[in-house]
């Protein structure tokens, strides 16, 4: 019994069916646990008011849309090597969501720019960064669209997947050369943890367990949609096959 | 070299074409593919010149032993005929093979006219040329004889046997008749994949 | 392979096409820009680095999907991949040919475009350094993006959309070298960075491009 079998398609459709309604809910759960908390529950910030608020959105997804693209890196890597069809349709579903995510962070983060630093945008190097990386999605997204062999995309993307991976860290570091920003620190880190008041603490982490759960559900959802897909095209071409064999 | 196929599948798009195939080729003999358009042998000549990985099967020769000439003759139109060729024969350092190959395919008298001025028939002369400059013992001819006329088809069945009394061996895809008194003929039709059994046991390939 | 790039010179030469057409863009960009920004010479003078830099850069992106696409189409790629010639060689090589016959010449008459934008008198060195050493990654970086969308009929506006966000680091590091030179500020960091960016890029880059052919030509 190898963690493998779970790539294979059928195996895949039957262990993961029953489970997307429960993940589906815990993840309905805690993110109306996590925001009402969050957005009702706690005390306004002595600085920031109550602007403070909109960290429920914007640190879940900001940390979403990077983990998304590691998590599509793995599978691509997978794909590569190990040639399960599941992982490459893994990481297809997922890139739309990535997307998703970044572009929740960077109009989440725009909303809490404008009364804090007076602007929409700066060109900061945060900021910057999720600007790139929203590129490198559109890019993914893109390049599978526009190939028709399955396969044959599958590959191409996640060589794509692995090259921008590299090329992202590397602009990450170059926008930070490039300029010093206004952006805050990291909002949460283990070395300094007291930086954010109790009372935002725990109603952010149960936000973050949500998006996760969310992405979860959402990508289990699409992959299974994305492996109906192929199955009926592989249909399709049995019986276009057996019209010719006949 | 001698060319041994076994039980060789092939796939185009995903999706098998040929399984089961299975040949001899010994060196000095010539085998010519048949079949309906569509039946994978253009997929079989890319897969055995090592452009696309089998499904399965073994193929005795290396990539490396065949001349692979598809469709597309890969001249450029700016070029003269002498300059494609010489540009063939550097990359497979037989610097001094072109002028024999442009003589046998009755060339010599276009050397130094752009490819793009020439006709239809000429180009395939010329690209036919090239496996010449190759040097490699397997040519493996995807359907060599499209837009030659009757004397040029001589010429190069002249070239065929000439490459298979010198020790090589030739596969083509053709529909024509060739007049190659030796040549096999191997009907592909019997070798078209079946279509899989009833859905359900849907394996790692959806296929 | 010297062969091969002897050819592609040929070729770009006899054609005519990108060669020139790269050098007339990045002309092109350098009137245009002062016309849309105004004339004031310290204006110019303060975003030239950059605006060469981006010019240099599109001027590029311009010819790379002509890389691949005539040998793809006439069938050459097919006999290159046959031929005893490894295809990370064959897709290094186009990146060299590209570079020569667009980055080299871009590098060359970039001083010039800077006398139009009012560049520094002192950044006009650092201008043709790091165009130097910044525009061979430019060129193995576009030849992945070819190579990526070699089998794609209408790949050229996907392959601007792919290779753009790949060439920021270039970007940044090329600019900062010539920003920072005008301001006479110390340009190793930026440099070497560049450098590395282009010898790293050089060195890795041909594996995945060439990867990219192969699963293109199945």
């Amino acid at each position: 019994m190898s963690l493998w079998e779970y790539a294979n398609p059928k195996k895949f459709m039957d262990t993961t069916g029953p489970l997307v309604p429960w993940i589906v809910g815990a993840a309905a759960l805690l993110m109306a646990v996590g925001l009402i908390w969050g957005f009702f529950l706690t005390p306004d910030d002595f600085r920031q008011g109550s602007t403070v608020r909109i960290v429920f959105l914007h640190v879940p997804s900001a940390m979403m849309a990077i983990n998304i693209w590691v998590m599509m890196l793995v599978t691509s890597l997978i794909w590569l090597i190990r040639r399960h069809h599941v992982s490459a349709l893994a990481a297809k579903a997922a890139a739309p969501i990535g997307l998703a995510m970044t572009v929740i962070a960077l109009i989440t983060g725009g909303l809490w720019g404008q009364p804090m630093w007076g602007t929409w945008w700066v060109w900061d190097p945060r900021l910057t960064s999720f600007l790139i990386l929203c590129l490198f999605y559109i890019g993914y997204i893109a390049l599978w669209q526009a190939i028709e062999d399955p396969d044959t995309a599958a590959d191409l993307t996640a060589v794509l997947c692995l090259v921008g991976s590299v090329f992202a860290l590397m602009s990450r570091y170059a926008v930070w050369f490039w300029s010093q920003g206004l952006h805050q620190g990291a909002s949460l880190s283990l070395q300094s943890g007291e930086r954010m008041a109790a009372a935002y603490r725990w109603p952010l982490y149960t936000c973050m367990v949500a998006f996760g759960l969310l992405f979860v559900a959402l990508v289990l959802i699409a992959t299974r949609t994305e492996i109906r897909a192929r199955r009926i095209k592989a249909l399709q071409t049995r019986a276009r096959l057996r019209e010719g064999a006949a | 070299m001698d060319l041994s196929v076994r039980d060789l599948a092939v796939a185009r798009g995903g999706i098998p074409v040929l399984e089961g195939v299975r040949f001899d080729l010994p060196a000095g003999g010539a085998l010519v593919l048949r079949g309906p358009n569509g039946c994978g042998k253009t997929t079989l000549l890319r897969t055995l010149a090592g452009l696309q990985p089998p499904l399965e099967g073994r193929i005795s020769a290396p990539p490396e032993a065949m001349a692979y000439a598809g469709h597309a003759d890969g001249l450029k139109p700016t070029l003269t005929v002498a300059e494609n060729l010489r540009f063939w024969a550097s990359v497979y350092g037989t610097a001094g093979r072109e002028a024999p190959a442009m003589s046998a395919m009755n060339l010599s008298d276009l050397l130094d006219r752009p490819a793009q001025t020439l006709s239809a028939g000429q180009k395939r002369r010329l690209g036919l040329a090239r496996l010449l400059v190759t040097g490699r013992p397997l040519w493996v001819l995807d359907e060599p004889t499209v837009s030659l006329d009757a004397g040029s088809v001589g010429l190069f069945v002249r070239i065929v046997r000439a490459h298979l009394e010198a020790g090589g061996a030739a596969l083509m895809a053709t529909h024509i008749d060739l007049g190659l008194a030796e040549a096999r003929v191997l009907d592909l039709t019997a070798y078209r994949a079946r279509p899989r059994a009833q859905a359900g046991g849907f394996d790692e390939a959806f296929a | 392979m010297i062969a091969l790039l002897g050819r592609d010179l040929r070729l770009a030469i006899r054609a005519g096409g990108g060669f020139g057409l790269g050098l007339a863009f990045f002309l092109i960009l350098a009137v245009l820009v002062p016309l849309g920004v105004g004339p004031e010479p310290e204006v110019l003078g303060r975003i030239a680095p950059g605006v060469l830099w981006v010019g240099a850069l599109l001027a590029c992106l311009l010819s790379l999907d002509r890389i691949f696409a005539l040998d793809w189409e006439d069938g050459s790629l097919d006999l290159l991949a046959t031929a005893p010639i490894p295809m990370e060689g064959v897709v290094a090589v186009k990146a060299a040919a590209h570079w020569l016959t667009t980055g080299l010449p871009l590098t060359l008459v970039a001083p010039v475009l800077g006398v139009l934008m009012n560049l520094d008198a002192g950044a006009y060195g650092w201008l043709v350094l790091s165009l130097l050493l910044g525009t061979p990654a430019l060129s193995v970086i576009g030849t992945f993006g070819a190579a990526l969308t070699v089998g794609l009929r209408r790949g050229g506006l996907l392959l601007s959309l792919l290779v753009l966000p790949l060439y920021v680091p270039t970007l940044i590091y090329g600019a900062s070298v010539v920003t920072r030179g005008a301001e006479g500020l110390s340009v190793g960091t930026p440099l070497a960075l560049l450098a590395g960016i282009t010898l790293g890029a050089a060195a890795l880059l041909p594996f995945a491009s060439a990867a990219a052919i192969r699963i293109n030509l199945r």
